[in-house]
């Protein structure tokens, strides 16, 4: 079993593994929001050829695998004049890998905001703007709510691929313990149940800040809450 | 970029890509077969095969498909057995499927209407043949393209047993450009490889499901 003199000292190492893993996932989905975000808005406007890019982008985006996109901008990158630290690499990856996956799930939000309530902001004189702020995006966030969730999570778990393009996250610092230790099954073993523990963490979470942002909902539409949260694929 | 460097690594990528996509359909008819299984067990089976089996579900959704491949290639040979990269990434990819697969025809099943199995309950079907002639057909055809998604999604998650040095393309992608040291363009040829690979698997589930439709 393992020896848990082990954790004395390696206990730093990993904490700070644990807060880059943190770093790389917050600012990653925030990149990833904000650049999904600004994808649907694009979307919406009537220029097709724009529409064509954005649809490319996202396709592309979607059908290869993180992996690849993560070597392309990290090792790639350089060729282009684009040279990053393995962090900042990293962060931007999971930004661009999640901002495709983002932008559809803005894009279906923004599609599911009743017509007759934009109407009325128009029929009421609200600018393009205000009602962008103050009527589609309140409800397309609560109506989003499970599926961003669902995202993060996914997101979290791809934290630990940053690890092959040596981001000095969690996964990383403890493939370092494992190989100076020979202790690699126990460590592995551990991290497999700190990451299912994690995943589970920002899904209840999630699950509770839906029912939360819902509560309002649950009597006037019958949609309402309860949609599965769960975990997809990383 | 320089395309010649593509055309000249083309046919050890396309060799990959080949490795890539049986390593994939081997995942995932493990993945079918552990799917199906830990969902009959979870409907029909008492609580404790209930309880195991959404422990498995939650297990292989929740923990990162890298850990669960390290955790795997390093636990056989601690239990004895010595298997190849390549057989461990198939468990791995199989095992991991099969935590969606079975959720996915959880769904499904949900979707096929009660009446279906009293009326065979009624006509004397034993229970093994409800499922194999009522319940399993229609809960796959409804599955379709949930299944094709998931086909999809592992293919692309099937890039990280380069980890354990299988030779598939991504892992080759990553010789190729150690060694002439121009990642950009071998990179770019990997991705649009595997972006082809998944429009077609796309294209398939679509004419899939329209034949479906029309049975």
């Amino acid at each position: 079993m393992l020896d848990l003199s082990l954790l004395v000292q390696y206990g730093p190492a990993l904490l700070r593994g644990f807060g880059v893993t943190i770093l790389c996932w917050g600012a990653g989905c925030l990149i990833g929001m904000a650049l999904g975000f600004v994808l649907m808005l694009l979307r919406q406007v009537p220029v097709k050829p724009l529409r064509w890019i954005i649809r490319a982008y996202i396709e592309v985006i979607r059908g290869t695998p993180f992996l690849i996109q993560l070597f392309l901008l990290y090792s790639g990158g350089p060729s282009i004049g684009l040279r990053l630290e393995a962090t900042t690499a990293g962060i931007l990856g999971l930004g661009i890998y999640g901002s495709a996956y983002f932008a559809e799930i803005f894009r279906a939000g923004y599609q599911a905001v009743p017509k007759g309530q934009v109407e009325a902001a128009l029929s009421l004189g609200m600018s393009y703007g205000s009602i962008l702020r103050r009527v589609i995006v309140p409800a397309m966030l609560v109506s989003t709510i499970p599926a961003i969730v669902n995202m993060m999570a996914i997101l979290t778990k791809e934290t630990v691929v940053l690890s092959i393009i040596t981001v000095p996250e969690l996964m990383y610092e403890m493939q370092t313990m494992a190989a100076e230790t020979f202790a690699t099954f126990e460590t592995i073993l551990g991290m497999a149940l700190f990451y299912w523990l994690l995943v589970e963490v920002v899904s209840r979470l999630g699950r509770r800040l839906e029912t939360r942002v819902t509560r309002f909902l649950t009597h006037a539409s019958p949609q309402g809450s309860s949609s599965e949260t769960a975990t997809a694929r990383a | 970029m320089k395309f010649s460097v593509i055309v000249d690594a083309l046919p050890y990528l396309l060799g990959a890509a080949v490795t890539t996509i049986w390593v994939s359909l081997l995942g995932v008819l493990l993945g079918q077969v552990i799917g199906v299984a830990v969902c009959v067990a979870r409907q029909s089976g008492g609580r404790v095969a209930n309880m195991a089996g959404g422990v498995y579900v939650s297990f292989f959704r929740g923990v990162p498909l890298l850990i669960q491949l390290l955790l795997i290639y390093y636990m056989l040979p601690l239990i004895g057995i010595d298997v190849p990269p390549l057989v461990a990434s198939i468990a791995a990819l199989g095992l991991a499927s099969g935590a969606y697969v079975s959720e996915i025809y959880r769904g499904a099943l949900n979707a096929v209407p009660h009446g279906q199995s009293e009326a065979a309950l009624a006509l004397g079907f034993p229970g093994s043949s409800i499922w194999t002639r009522i319940l399993l057909p229609q809960a796959f055809r409804i599955s379709v393209p949930a299944l094709v998604n998931e086909l999809i999604l592992l293919l692309k998650a099937s890039s990280l047993i380069s980890v354990v040095g299988v030779a598939e393309l991504t892992r080759t992608s990553q010789t190729i450009s150690a060694s002439n040291y121009r990642p950009l363009e071998i990179y770019l040829a990997a991705g649009l490889i595997y972006l082809a690979i998944n429009g077609a698997l796309a294209l398939f589930g679509t004419l899939v499901e329209r034949r479906l439709q029309q049975a």
